[in-house]
Formats: C-alpha cells, structure tokens, sequence
C-alpha cells in the first residue's frame, strides 16, 4: 500500500501519482499521513481507488473526486468534496465551510457538524451530515439530496431548485423559496437507501422532515417585489 | 385672413429623450427592469480618443510588408508547464453556450483556429463544438459552476476563474426561461423553462486569499501544466490586478464597461464599472509595481473593434486583447441582411440586443432549432478567421510607422490624446502639448 507521508513529501507528488493510476481498475489504498492541515489533498482523482487520510486537511481535500474512496481520519477545512463528480468522501470529523459545494454525483458523509453553506450550488451529490449544519446551507441547490441527522441553521435552502433537503431536528430558519413538504413514501425509500449507504442503522427515515423549493421564484414577476 | 402668433419650434428635454421617455413608459406598463445584451452603449472616452504620432525626423520606421513586425504572444509563462502560444495578440472573450447557439460556438472555435489563437467558454460549460473546433481553448471557471466538471478542465488548454465582467462588475447573470432548451437544461442540471441565475460570488471562496488556495487546488488538479487566468471586470483595476497577482495569476483579463454581456439589466450595463481606456493603465502600473508587467501577462477587452484598438491598447501595456461583441459580428450577428426581421421584433440591424430573449434572426443568440440553422459555421468561421487577420495587419501597419518589429514594443510614448478627458484616462500628452493631464498625482 503506497503511503505519503506528507511531513517529508510534496502534496505534488501525491495527487500526480493519484492522477497517474489506471482509470479502469486502480485498486490500491492510498494511505496520507500527517497532512496537518494541507489544503488540496487527494484532488481531481478519476479512478475507483481507496484514499485514508490520518488527520485533519484544510480547504479542497477531495476536489472534483471521480470514482475515489476518500477517508478523513480527522476534520476537514472548507470546500471538502467540492464539485465532485462520483465516489465517496467520509469525513470522520467536522467540515467548515461549503462542503460539497457544486457537487455533481456521489456521496459526502460528515460524521460531525458541518458549517454554513454546507451543499451550496449542489448539483446531484448525496450529503449526509451526522450532527448539524449551519446557515445558508443549499442555497441555490440545484439537485441532489441533503440529509441532516441533526439541526440546520438560518436561511436553509434558500432560492432552492429542485434539490431535497431531509433535517431530523430543528430548522431554525428557512431561506426564501424554501417550504416544508410531505413526506411521501417515494421519500422514505429514498432516505432509507442513503441512511444505509453512509452507514446509519439507528435512524428511522420517517424522523425526519423535508423541504424543497416552493417554486415562487422560478420565473421573474415584479409581484414577488418582496422576495427581490 | 386671421393673425396668428408665432410659435416656438417644439422642443424635447435633453433629460428627458425620447430613450428616457420610452423606459419610463416600458417599465411602467411591465413592472421588471430592461434586461438586454451587448455591453455599454452611451458614449465614453475611448481608442478613438488616441493618435499615434507615427516615426519622423526623430523616429524611424520599418518597412511596411517587408520588415517584420512580429505579432505572437505567450500567455502563461509565470507558473504553467504549458503555455498557451498565440499567432496573434488577440483573442476570444468567453461566450457561453445558452447565451449562443451550438453552431455560433463552433464558429468562433474554427475562426480562431484559423487565426491561430484561442475562444474561450462561457457560463454553461463546454461543448464539443467548440472544444473539437479549437485549437487552444479557455475553460471559463465561473460562480455558477453551471456545467463544470472535471474531465472538462483538464482537457481545457487554459482556465479562466470569472470574478467580474465589464458590463457588470458585481453582478451575476440571468438565463430566461424561453432560451432553456433539453440541451442547456441538461448542461445547467436544471428544469427547463425556468430563469436560471448565474451568481455573482464564487460558493467556495470568498477572498484573495481564499483565491490562492483555490488556484492551488485547481493547479494540483491540472498537474500544474495549464495556465491560470483571473479575469476581472473595470471596478477598481489597481487594486484588482494587484490581488489577482497576488492570488497566483499567471494572466489577468480586464474587461471594461463597454464589453458584452450575454444579458443583465440595462442600468448595470450603463452605470457600473469603467470605461475600457481608463482601465489599462491603473492595471499596467500595478503590474509594474509588483515587477510583474510582462511575466503576468494582461489581457484587456470591451469595445475593441479594428488594428488601431489592438494596438492602442498594447501601447498602454497589454500583452493582448480579447474581442466578443465584434466577433459576433464578424460571424453574422445583427447584419442588416435580417432588417425585416429585426423590425418585426421592433429593432433594426445594429440595435438588436434582446439576446436574451433567444429570437435572434442571425440564429447566433438563439437556441431555436430553426434560427441556428442560419449560422453556416464553416462560413462564419471563415469570416471570424478574415477580420481577425484584418486587425492584425492594421496593428502591425501602426506598428511598423511608429518603428516597432514587434507589436508589444508600442509604448504610450508612442500617443497623443484628443481630449482632456482621454490624455488623463490614458496617461498620454494631449495633442499638440507636453501636458498629461493629472500626472503628479492629481
């Protein structure tokens, strides 16, 4: 198993030899040890390989991952998973800011809190926060889903498209175009296959409620003056 | 036969035109701001502000056609392992699919191509049109990240972050509803038929320091082989540029207000941001003062139009300049051969800027299946590649009179103003006098 130890090597170094894997059947495990807080670690992968970070990375880690395993055995800086594409990103810690912004496809587990605008802009991928969120999270989700096993901060949603988003505790605020909507069964199979997919057994799906976009705001009209 | 008194000529307010009238009476009736495309329309001091003193008793010039007068640029030299070598000092602003029709884009690749230099995307992504059609293409790298992936940027020949553009500094963008085609929906990840909103700030970064690491990123992504563009709209240029190289830029694009946009409110277009002349020079003494003129390369775009712009705005420090609203109409955009159509939409050729509203009978900012169809991309392509020739001779022509073998050798010494306002914006003596006027600091 390739390790880098990024007290002696360049973060260069690693992500080239990420990059150099074979698209098709890479299937080694990358271990990155002491990445103290390195900001773009384990970026632009396209391959279906297994990456264990030992600690805490900052800003970008896993950016644009394709296909990647990618673990964090630690807290994540902002924009963890951003714009990715496939894949799985497990972070066992926190997230700042942006997690999973832009994200197309795949899954983002935080198994801590996320802050503010975790998901924004997010375009397809599946992000499952254990604890809480912060504000503005979604804005401007376009698609994909949010699970949120804990509470969720001002403004969740706002000028929200067609993502959904699913919060077991409390919202404290929702942001405009943001409204609550039924659970219907559809949701609760959804939310069952994602609970399972980032390793949740002790939740039940219908614990939870959702919120989509109220679709108000999709088409300009001066007689939403107030929203503007 | 009865006296009557006479009676003065009817008079209109210079306030209050006809213009202003007919927006007040638009925006009553419709309750929403006008949104059109292209860029500043209203008149601001510009190139045509500028003379070239051309070579006499005390400089000599090269020989037109015969001495050579080199023309090529390298964008990227200050980190990238792979530079972008251009034939000529003039590129292709970023334009997106959405805003322009698949043909349109493949046009402007070809014309370019041929011209041996590079187009750029847009908001919405990129297309194999243009990415098949072009030879060194610019992957725009914008807040909406509409489209963007990946696989995308790493077969980019170049990628351009987007913080601002000329016509709207500050401002994001809206797609309408009417132009969402299956196509642009799927590109976006959006429904279709809804007004799909660019936004104005990046979602995962805030700053320039936020900026470095995100350049950093994108480097580590790219295997640091492309080079990295900043591009800015006229705000504040000093400052702009001087972050943007801070943040890790190896080019920064300048766009001032008379550069396009694919559509924003009217009043945006008109009363944000600065006029492309009064942009350059705040831009090159920055660069100068960081020791970066040269290694940073400086692009600068809005209302460049012949030769005697390229070369004007070399003079003033650019490396190279970028066109789009010129280009669009080297390809066929508001040619007066469609005026009977232009009239039914209530326009004429050469007004025509509700691009948004994608009924364009040029088929250039349309998705309309059928209007498209009008653009011949191998024609257009054709023309785009001619002019594009046109204003490089004409620079070179300027250049080889002011005695340069080389366009970037033009310097300002080589200007004189027409107007107080222009020698100030540009940094260059009025005509006829010694006087730059706010020079020492005023």
């Amino acid at each position: 198993m390739p390790v880098f130890d990024l007290a002696t090597t360049e973060l260069r170094a690693l992500n080239q030899a990420l990059h150099a894997l074979d698209k098709s059947g890479a299937n080694e495990d990358f271990e990155v040890t002491n990445p103290r807080g390195s900001h773009a670690v384990a970026v632009g992968i396209d391959a279906p390989v297994n990456v264990t970070i030992d600690g805490s990375v900052g800003y970008y880690c896993a950016g644009m991952n394709e296909q990647a395993t990618i673990t964090v055995k630690g807290n994540a800086g902002p924009g963890v998973a951003e714009n990715m594409m496939s894949g799985k990103v497990v972070i066992k810690g926190d997230a700042s800011q942006y997690a999973g912004a832009t994200a197309h496809g795949g899954l983002l587990v935080i198994e801590g809190n996320a802050s503010s605008r975790c998901g924004i802009s997010m375009k397809g991928v599946d992000i499952v926060v254990k604890g809480n969120i912060g504000h503005m999270s979604a804005f401007m989700a376009q698609s994909g889903n949010l699970v949120v096993l804990g509470d969720a901060g001002d403004a969740l949603g706002d000028s929200l498209y067609e993502a959904r988003l699913f919060v077991r505790g409390t919202v404290k605020s929702l942001g405009a175009d943001c409204e609550k909507k039924e659970m219907r069964a559809e949701h609760i199979e959804l939310l069952t296959k994602l609970l399972a997919d980032a390793g949740i057994t002790d939740v039940k799906p219908e614990e939870f409620t959702r919120y989509g976009s109220a679709r108000t705001l999709y088409n300009f009209s001066v007689d939403n003056f107030d929203a503007y | 036969m009865s006296y009557k008194n006479p009676v003065t000529t009817p008079r209109k307010s210079a306030t209050f035109d006809d213009y202003t009238l007919s927006e007040i009476r638009r925006a009553a009736a419709t309750g929403i701001y006008d949104i059109r495309g292209g860029g500043a329309k209203r008149k601001v001091p510009h190139f045509d502000d500028l003379l070239f003193l051309g070579a006499s008793m005390s400089r000599y010039p090269l020989e037109g056609y015969r001495e050579k007068c080199e023309t090529a640029v390298t964008l990227g030299t200050r980190f990238a392992k792979k530079p972008i070598e251009l034939k000529i000092p003039i590129t292709i602003a970023g334009m997106s699919f959405g805003s322009l029709s698949g043909p349109a884009k493949e046009a402007l690749g070809r014309g370019a191509s041929a011209a041996g230099t590079s187009t750029t995307t847009g908001d919405g992504g990129m297309t194999e049109e243009e990415r098949g059609h072009s030879t060194q293409l610019v992957y725009q790298y914008l807040p909406s990240r509409y489209g963007m992936n990946p696989r995308d940027l790493k077969r980019a020949d170049a990628i351009e972050i987007v913080i601002g553009q000329g016509a709207k500094p500050g401002g994001g963008g809206m797609l309408l509803g009417q132009k969402i085609s299956d196509r642009v929906a799927e590109m976006r990840n959006l429904p279709m038929g809804i007004d799909q909103r660019s936004a104005c700030r990046h979602p995962d970064w805030t700053g320039p320091d936020d900026l470095e690491i995100k350049i950093q990123e994108i480097r580590e992504i790219t295997d640091w082989e492309k080079p990295i563009f900043i591009k800015v709209g006229g705000a504040r240029p000093y400052y702009d540029v001087a972050l943007a190289v801070k943040a890790g830029a190896d080019v920064i694009v300048l766009d001032g207000m008379q550069g396009g946009t694919a559509a924003t409110q009217e009043v945006f277009i008109e009363h944000v941001g600065q006029p492309t002349l009064a942009c350059i020079r705040p831009a090159v003494k920055a660069l100068q003062d960081m020791g970066m003129h040269r290694k940073v390369q400086l692009i600068v775009s809005g209302g460049i139009r012949n030769g005697a712009d390229v070369a004007k705005a070399l003079a003033l420090g650019a490396d190279a300049v970028s066109i789009g609203t010129a280009a669009l109409v080297a390809i066929g955009d508001n040619d007066p051969k469609w005026e009977e159509e232009y009239n039914e939409l209530g326009t004429t050729a050469g007004a025509y800027d509700d691009w948004h509203e994608g009924r364009d009978p040029a088929g250039i900012t349309t998705q309309d299946a059928d209007l498209m169809k009008r653009v011949d991309p191998i024609a257009a392509g054709r023309r785009l590649a001619n002019y594009l020739k046109v204003m490089t001779l004409e620079a070179q022509t300027i250049a080889r009179a002011c005695g340069k073998n080389h366009v970037h050798n033009l310097e300002p010494e080589d200007l004189c103003a027409l107007n107080i306002e222009a020698a100030a914006m540009a940094g260059v003596p009025l005509a006829g006098t010694n006087w730059v006027p706010g020079q020492g600091g005023f």
